[in-house]
C-alpha cells in the first residue's frame, strides 16, 4: 500500500510520466529516410520515436493515445531564418539581427538575442516547422553567430540544440549599403582576409604548450578560430555569381567549411560549387527577384538537385511584408517547379538536418530520433491542405481543433 | 500613292489579325464561367476579341471555326488584379501628403517586363496604383494586358467613362515626418475631411454654373478627380489595415457619400459586420505570415473567409511587388485553405474585382459578348501543381507556357528580367519605413 502510494507520487512528479505515450496512424507515412509507408504507424515513447512501420506489423499498446491522419512527415526544418531575432513588428525594438557598429563581429552570440516567445516562432511552429537555424542576419561581413533551436515553448536554454552553429557572413553590395566601409567588393574581401589572418596567428599562439605565451583571450579571435578549426561553418550569404566565387576563394584560402546562403546564381556555377564541396542553403522559391537576386529562377532547387547537389530551402530574411516566409510553402513551390515530391520534402527535413549536423536527432522518422512529427489532412504541399497536429519531442504543440 | 495604299492595306491586315476574325472554339475543358455553374466538357467560342458562346453544345461551333482541343484543361476568365504596382506608377512625391492630380498613367512604362509576369500569372486586367505612403497618392489606372508601346494602348475605360480610380491610404502608411504629412490618425482624417469639404464647394460651383461657362470655376487639377469621386464616377481605392482605420474610412464614406473599395484589410476580420453594413467591398491581400509593419501584425489567412461569412464582396489583389503576380491564384487558394468557399474565391479572382473597377460588363466572367479574356490551366485552379498554360486577351494569345521566351518570365533566370518589378512599392529594408511601421 505504502509502496504503491510512493509509486503514484513518483509517477505524478516524474516529467517522463507527464509525456503521454502517443501513436500516430497515417494513410501515408513519409519517414524520408525510407520509402513512403501506406497505412503506417509511429510509436512515441518518452519524446523519442520507438517504432516506425506498417500498421499491420506494429501493435499499438492499449495505454497509448492514438492520432489518425492522412499524411505524416517528420517535423520540418527551416535551414536559415531570422525569426526570434528579427521580430514581427519590424521596429528597432524587436530587430536584433544586425549590429551596425562594426562590419565584423563574430563574437555576437545568437543565444543572447534569441526570443523564443516571438510571435513568428509560433507561426512557424503551427506550420509544422519544429526546428530552425536562426541567428544573426544579412548585411555585415561577419554579422555574428547562428544557433539551432526547436520551436517549442521554453527558455532559450531549453529549446536550443546548438548554441553556436555557424558564422553568419555576407558578401555583396548589401554590406556596403549598411557600412561606410567596406564600400567596394575588393575592400570587403580584403577586410575579411585581414581578420582571418589575424585569427590564424592567434590560433597558432594559443596552441603553444607554454601557456604564458598565449595571447589575451579575445572573443572575436576565439570565434574566428572555431571557424578555422572547422568547429563551425561559414554561412556566407552570396547571391551573385561573382560573390559566390569570392566565397569559394576565401574558403579555399583559409580552409573553412563553406555553406552558401541565398545562392541565387548557384545554378550557373555547378561545377565550381561541387569542386569546392560547398553546401547550399537556397533562397526561398518565392523570394523577390530583385537587386542581387534579379537572376534567380524558381527552378534552382531542381537544377541543383539534378546536378547532384544537396539542397536545403530556407525562409531567409524578409525586411518587410511578409516578415517571414514559411519553408513548407517554399518547398511546395519547388515541388511545382521540377523537384519530385520526395526531393522537395528532403529540402526541409533530412537535407538541412545533415547540413546542420543534427541528423542524428532530427530530419527523418527513425527509431531513436526526436519525436518531431507533423500531421496533415492531405498532400502536405497542397495550398488547401491543413496541418492538424504538430509534435515536438513527443509533445503535441499544435492541435488545429483546439 | 501606291505606297500609301500598300501601307494602309498593311494596317488593315494588322487590325484584322488582332481582331481575330476567324472564330476559335475551345473544346473539352472544364469551364468555370463564374456567372454560372462549372461546365464539364465545355465549349467556348471566341471571335473578333469577344466571346460568342459558352456551353457544351457542339452545334455552337461555327462551321468555319478553328477547333482547339483542350481536354483535361480548365478554362476560366482572365484574372482581375485590383491592386498592383507593376510598370512603375510612382504617383505623388513626398512634398505633400495629398496628390489627387498625380496620374499613374504619366509614369507607367507600358513595355515593362513586369506585365509579362502578370500574363504568366493569368492576370489580364490590372488596377495599377500609385503610391504608397500618402493620404492620397494619385490617380490609378485600369489596364488591359494588350500589347502596347504607349500607355493609351493599354488603358481600359470603364462603364462610368473613366480609366482609373483614386488611391487613398490611412493609418501608419501615410503618417510620416515633414512636408505637411500627418503625424497622427486624427490629423490624417481631418486633412482628408478638409479636402473633401473643398471638393464639395468646388462641385457646387460647377453645378451652379450649369451650362454658363463664364460662371465655371477655374480649372483645378486636384479638385477635378475629387468631383468625379463625389459624383460616383471615380472609385476611391483605400489602403486601410487596422480595424480602427477601417472604421475611419467607413465614417468618411458616410460623411461625404462616396463608396470606396477597401484595400488590404489586415484586420478586416475584426470589423467584417461593420463593413458589410456599410455596403462596401473588400479587396484583400493574402500574405504567408503576419508582421513586417505595425499595420500587418494581426494579419491572417482567414480574412477572406470571415468577410465572406459577413456578406462582404471579396476580391483579391497582388499589390505586386508585395506578392508576385505569377502567384495570384495562390491568394485565393490559401483563402480556401482558411475557410473561404471555392465559389467565392474564384469570384474574388475575377468578377468581384471587375465590379470594383466598374468593368464587369466587359470582363470577369465568360459570357456571350464579353471580352475574350481567359486562361487555360493545367488543372484545378487551387492546386499548387497547376500551371497557367495560356493567357488570352481579347481573343489573342498573349502567353504560352510552351513558348520558352514566355516561360522564362514564369521561372526567372539569368538576364530574364531587366526593368521595373514594382520596386517603388517594395519598402524592403528602408529604415524610415521600419521605424514608422509602414
Amino acid at each position: 500500500m505504502k509502496k504503491s502510494f510512493l509509486f503514484l507520487l513518483v509517477s505524478i512528479v516524474s516529467p517522463i510520466y507527464l509525456l503521454a505515450q502517443i501513436a500516430i496512424k497515417a494513410e501515408i507515412l513519409y519517414p524520408v529516410s525510407a520509402a513512403p509507408i501506406k497505412d503506417g504507424v509511429v510509436l512515441i515513447e518518452n519524446g523519442k520515436i520507438k517504432a516506425v512501420g506498417k500498421a499491420s506489423e506494429i501493435s499499438i499498446p492499449s495505454n497509448y493515445k492514438t492520432y489518425e491522419s492522412k499524411t505524416v512527415t517528420p517535423g520540418l526544418i527551416d535551414a536559415r531564418t531570422l525569426i526570434g531575432m528579427s521580430g514581427v513588428l519590424n521596429m528597432p525594438v524587436d530587430q536584433d539581427q544586425l549590429e551596425k557598429s562594426s562590419p565584423i563581429q563574430p563574437e555576437l552570440r545568437a543565444i543572447d538575442a534569441y526570443n523564443p516567445e516571438e510571435v513568428l516562432v509560433k507561426v512557424a511552429r503551427e506550420y509544422g516547422i519544429t526546428t530552425i537555424h536562426t541567428g544573426h542576419g544579412i548585411g555585415a561581413l561577419v554579422s555574428g553567430q547562428t544557433m539551432i533551436a526547436k520551436t517549442k515553448k521554453g527558455t532559450t536554454d531549453e529549446v536550443v540544440i546548438k548554441p553556436f552553429s555557424m558564422l553568419a557572413m555576407t558578401i555583396g553590395h548589401s554590406v556596403s549599403e549598411k557600412f561606410s566601409s567596406p564600400g567596394t567588393k575588393a575592400k570587403q574581401i580584403s577586410m575579411i582576409r585581414a581578420e582571418l589572418m589575424k585569427a590564424q596567428v592567434y590560433m597558432k599562439k594559443m596552441l603553444d604548450k607554454d601557456s604564458t605565451k598565449h595571447p589575451t583571450f579575445d572573443l572575436k579571435m576565439d570565434a574566428l578560430s572555431k571557424l578555422l578549426k572547422g568547429e563551425v561553418k561559414a554561412l556566407i550569404t552570396a547571391n551573385k555569381a561573382v560573390d559566390i566565387m569570392n566565397s569559394i576563394r576565401l574558403s579555399k584560402e583559409f580552409g573553412f567549411k563553406l555553406v552558401l546562403d541565398g545562392a541565387a546564381e548557384a545554378y550557373r556555377l555547378i561545377d565550381e560549387i561541387k569542386k569546392a564541396n560547398a553546401e547550399i542553403i537556397l533562397h526561398a522559391t518565392m523570394a523577390r527577384n530583385e537587386d542581387e537576386m534579379l537572376n534567380m529562377t524558381r527552378e534552382s532547387a531542381s537544377i541543383l538537385t539534378k546536378a547532384g547537389i544537396s539542397v536545403s530551402i530556407e525562409s531567409g530574411y524578409e525586411g518587410y511584408v511578409p516578415k517571414t516566409r514559411i519553408v513548407l510553402f517554399e518547398a511546395a513551390l519547388a515541388a511545382a517547379y521540377g523537384l519530385t515530391f520526395d526531393e522537395a520534402l528532403k529540402t526541409i527535413t533530412i537535407n538541412p538536418a545533415k547540413l546542420l549536423g543534427v541528423d542524428g536527432r532530427i530530419g527523418s522518422l527513425e527509431v531513436g530520433k526526436d519525436a518531431d512529427i507533423v500531421l496533415f489532412d492531405g498532400d502536405p504541399f497542397e495550398y488547401t491542405t491543413h496541418i492538424s497536429n504538430v509534435l515536438i519531442d513527443g509533445v503535441v504543440v499544435y492541435d488545429k481543433i483546439k | 500613292m501606291n505606297k500609301i495604299k500598300i501601307f494602309l492595306c498593311f494596317l488593315c491586315i494588322g487590325v484584322n489579325a488582332s481582331a481575330q476574325q476567324k472564330p476559335i472554339a475551345f473544346k473539352g475543358a472544364l469551364i468555370y464561367p463564374i456567372n454560372g455553374a462549372p461546365i464539364q466538357n465545355g465549349i467556348m467560342v471566341v471571335q473578333n476579341g469577344v466571346i460568342l458562346s459558352v456551353g457544351n453544345d457542339e452545334k455552337a461551333i461555327p462551321a468555319n471555326a478553328e477547333v482547339i482541343l483542350v481536354n483535361d484543361k480548365v478554362i476560366m476568365p482572365g484574372l482581375v488584379d485590383t491592386h498592383s504596382h507593376l510598370g512603375g506608377p510612382e504617383g505623388g512625391d513626398y512634398s505633400n501628403p495629398i496628390n489627387p492630380e498625380a496620374r499613374a498613367m504619366d509614369a507607367i512604362d507600358p513595355t515593362s517586363d513586369g506585365f509579362k509576369k502578370a500574363l504568366a500569372g493569368g492576370i489580364t486586367t490590372i488596377n495599377v496604383m500609385p503610391g504608397s505612403g500618402h493620404l492620397m497618392s494619385g490617380q490609378t489606372v485600369y489596364l488591359k494586358m494588350r500589347d502596347g508601346k504607349i500607355i493609351e494602348d493599354l488603358l481600359f475605360t470603364n462603364e462610368k467613362g473613366v480609366y482609373g480610380g483614386l488611391k487613398m491610404a490611412n493609418g501608419t502608411n501615410s503618417m510620416r515626418s515633414g512636408s505637411g504629412f500627418p503625424g497622427t490618425r486624427a490629423k490624417s482624417a481631418s486633412l482628408v475631411r478638409e479636402l473633401f469639404l473643398k471638393a464639395q464647394a468646388y462641385k457646387k460651383k460647377i453645378e451652379k454654373a450649369g451650362k454658363d461657362s463664364s460662371k465655371m470655376p477655374e480649372r483645378d487639377l486636384a479638385m477635378e478627380p475629387l468631383v468625379e469621386v463625389l459624383n460616383g464616377k471615380r472609385v476611391v481605392h483605400f489602403h486601410t489595415h487596422k480595424s480602427n482605420d477601417i472604421l475611419t474610412v467607413l465614417r468618411l464614406s458616410k460623411e461625404f457619400g462616396f463608396k470606396p473599395v477597401l484595400h488590404h484589410l489586415s484586420e478586416g476580420w475584426k470589423v467584417a459586420d461593420e463593413i458589410a453594413k456599410a455596403g462596401l467591398q473588400a479587396s484583400i491581400i493574402v500574405i504567408d505570415a503576419p508582421g513586417g509593419k505595425m499595420e500587418a501584425i494581426n494579419l491572417t489567412l482567414e480574412t477572406g473567409a470571415k468577410l465572406e461569412k459577413s456578406g462582404v464582396p471579396v476580391a483579391f489583389h497582388t499589390d505586386d511587388g508585395i506578392t508576385d503576380s505569377r502567384l495570384f491564384l495562390r491568394a485565393a487558394a490559401l483563402s480556401v485553405r482558411a475557410g473561404m468557399s471555392r465559389e467565392k474565391a474564384l469570384e474574388g479572382l475575377t468578377i468581384v474585382g471587375a465590379k470594383m473597377l466598374d468593368l464587369s460588363s466587359k470582363v470577369g466572367s465568360l459570357e456571350k459578348g464579353k471580352d475574350a479574356d481567359f486562361i487555360i490551366l493545367s488543372g484545378d485552379p487551387f492546386s499548387i501543381y497547376t500551371k497557367v498554360e495560356q493567357t488570352w486577351v481579347e481573343g489573342s494569345k498573349k502567353y504560352d507556357i510552351l513558348n520558352p521566351a514566355d516561360r522564362a518570365f514564369l521561372t526567372g533566370g539569368y538576364g530574364v528580367f531587366s526593368s521595373d518589378r514594382g520596386e517603388f512599392h517594395h519598402h524592403g529594408d528602408d529604415e524610415e519605413d521600419a521605424e514608422v511601421g509602414n
